[in-house]
């Protein structure tokens, strides 16, 4: 009986996985067979997970490495970008003063400004979303206005900007609002207009008043196209926020990537491309995660 | 001062555009309190539009409804809609679908402790108390027939629309849903309308029969009343005179003079 079970162990992982034999080989005996097989099924997700995208960054760092290693390449290999940018890299929390801060002040500069250009454009963008998805005027009268507006270049919105507000932080928070505003709007109105009848019906059999209705029908009915509109918002604030930042200086990511560039310091600058992207990603994840706490139960009726 | 819920002259035409539609046209009919009607008739023929006009959610062009004396012409809790495919807020347990409407009809009146205790009662009533704290894209389709039934019955309406409430079921958790209804109509003596295109359902649950004409301006061709003591047994009616008597009448009303038309 242990015999086969030990050998049913043994033989599974190379019939199954037989691309990833290393991560599961490592795996000591399990001594309860139930207990065992629950955690070899899970090495194997994680593996079958983390192997591939691990072996295509392995892969295409080699490729870099290789490709700008020749004599005159105009951008640095890993190898160089590890050795002149290390203090950048090992350290994001130092601050000797002025612009001279670690990434992580940066980064933390460029997130309080999306924080509230982002949150404005959140609440204003689902009030104004509800208001041209409910009322067919409003929807008349607001509509063509936001589909022209929707399509002007986020920077093309910061001369104005800096012109309205006489100042680079304020006008950078704007940009952000008014780049995050329209998928929230857009997608807040499809959503309100898609509520079915029969909870429409059920709000008027209740006799809810408006705001009960806004609150228990509209709002969670609406959720999961409010919390698309919210994705979109956050990945465009985040790409506007390195455009504007680099126009309007001070501490901030995208400034510092326009500052290493004037210094010629292209290894700071993929370095804080890491940082922007992982960055970006994360945000993403946090709506969307938020969005799937709010949802529960919604998207699957 | 007339019967208890009395549709007076109904009479509906929809337009759109420069066309319209006559749809219903001068329905009368008295209901009883504590009684249990059923309107039948080919699909297309306007009586879920009718009953979309008693429950309020429609206007008719002319005529109107009276209940307990008093008009109505918008939807309220004193007419309960229990909707074909369920209406159960998704994102709302079991539980707190029932509460939701306890809650709005009788916050001024009852205490917190009394609307949950009634929220609990009435899911009981239905015998889905087992599942408050589900959502409901976690349980069948009979089961949301059933807590929107709880939903409707915890509102005390005066009257209680079902609107084709098991078209969408199995036959098997139909006939349970039917007992299940039955049960609580004779328990609780609510006067029901229901609509429905089952004639085995109208006869085994109504003490009236009101048969639609088809439409365009669809009429009251026929009222047959079921004289079947209750309670009512599904089996031992099989064999019941009465029962297959009634059944006959309907099934010739619809099938022999009142021929759906497809094409019309």
């Amino acid at each position: 009986m242990n015999m086969t079970v030990r050998k049913l162990h043994e033989g599974a992982p190379a019939a199954a996985a037989p691309a990833v034999p290393a991560a599961v080989v490592a795996l000591p005996a399990p001594k309860r067979a139930p207990a065992g097989e629950k955690l070899l099924a899970y090495c194997k997700m994680v593996a079958a997970n983390v192997i591939p995208p691990l072996l295509v960054i392995l892969f295409l760092v080699a490729l870099w490495e290789m490709l700008c290693s020749a004599p005159g390449a105009s951008l640095p290999p890993p190898s160089a970008i590890i050795k002149n940018s290390w203090e950048l890299i090992a350290d994001p929390f130092y601050d000797r003063g002025g612009l001279d801060k670690g990434l992580f002040w940066h980064i933390l500069a460029s997130l309080q400004r999306v924080a509230v250009g982002y949150s404005l454009a959140a609440v204003v963008g689902v009030a104004l979303g509800t208001l041209i998805g409910q009322s067919t005027w409003a929807m008349r009268g607001l509509d063509p206005l936001f589909q022209v507006l929707r399509t002007v270049p986020p920077l093309a919105w910061l001369p104005l900007s800096l012109a309205a507000f006489r100042d680079g932080q304020p006008a950078a928070v704007f940009v952000i609002f008014i780049t995050a505003i329209w998928p929230i709007i857009i997608n807040t109105a499809v959503g309100i207009r898609n509520i079915p009848q029969d909870y429409r019906n059920v709000a008027a059999v209740l006799r809810l008043n408006p705001i009960e209705f806004f609150l228990k029908i509209m709002i969670p009915a609406a959720a999961p196209y409010i919390f698309t509109g919210l994705r979109i918002g956050i990945g465009l604030s985040w790409l506007a926020i390195i455009a504007a930042e680099m126009l309007i200086g001070g501490v901030g990511i995208g400034f510092f990537i326009w500052d290493a560039w004037n210094s010629s310091l292209i290894g700071d600058i993929i370095v804080a491309l890491i940082y922007v992207g992982i960055v970006g990603f994360v945000l993403d994840r946090i709506i969307a995660a938020v969005g799937a706490f709010v949802t529960r139960g919604t998207a699957a009726s | 001062m007339g019967a208890y819920l009395k549709l007076d002259h109904i009479d509906k035409t929809f337009t759109r555009g420069s066309a319209s539609t006559n749809v219903l046209k001068e329905v009368t009919l008295d209901i009883e309190k504590g009684e249990y009607v059923s309107i039948i008739g080919h699909s297309g023929c306007g009586k879920s539009t009718l009953l979309n006009i008693v429950a309020g959610l429609t206007g008719a062009s002319a005529g109107g409804v009276i209940l307990d004396g008093r008009e109505v012409n918008s939807p309220g809790p004193d007419r309960a809609v229990v909707f074909q495919n369920h209406s159960l807020l998704p994102w709302l347990t079991v539980y707190e679908n029932v509460r939701l409407a306890v809650d709005k009809v009788f916050s001024g009146t009852r205490s917190k402790a009394e609307r949950h205790s009634w929220t609990l009662h009435n899911l009981d009533l239905v015998q889905m108390g087992h599942a408050k704290d589900k959502r409901p894209s976690e349980i069948s389709g009979g089961m949301k027939q059933r807590v929107g039934i709880a939903r409707a019955l915890a509102m005390e309406p005066k009257v209680l629309l079902l609107d084709e409430p098991f078209g969408a079921l199995d036959a098997l958790t139909r006939a349970h849903l039917q007992d299940s209804v039955m049960q609580i109509h004779a328990a609780l003596g609510n006067t029901i309308l229901m609509i429905t295109h089952d004639v085995d359902e109208a006869v085994l649950l109504s003490d009236r029969i009101v048969m639609m004409t088809n439409g365009p301006s669809a009429r009251i061709g026929e009222v047959l009343e079921v004289k079947l003591a209750r309670p009512r047994k599904r089996l031992d009616l099989v064999t019941n005179a009465t029962y297959l008597k009634a059944r006959e009448a309907v099934l010739k009303f619809l099938h022999e003079r009142h021929r759906f038309v497809e094409a019309a």
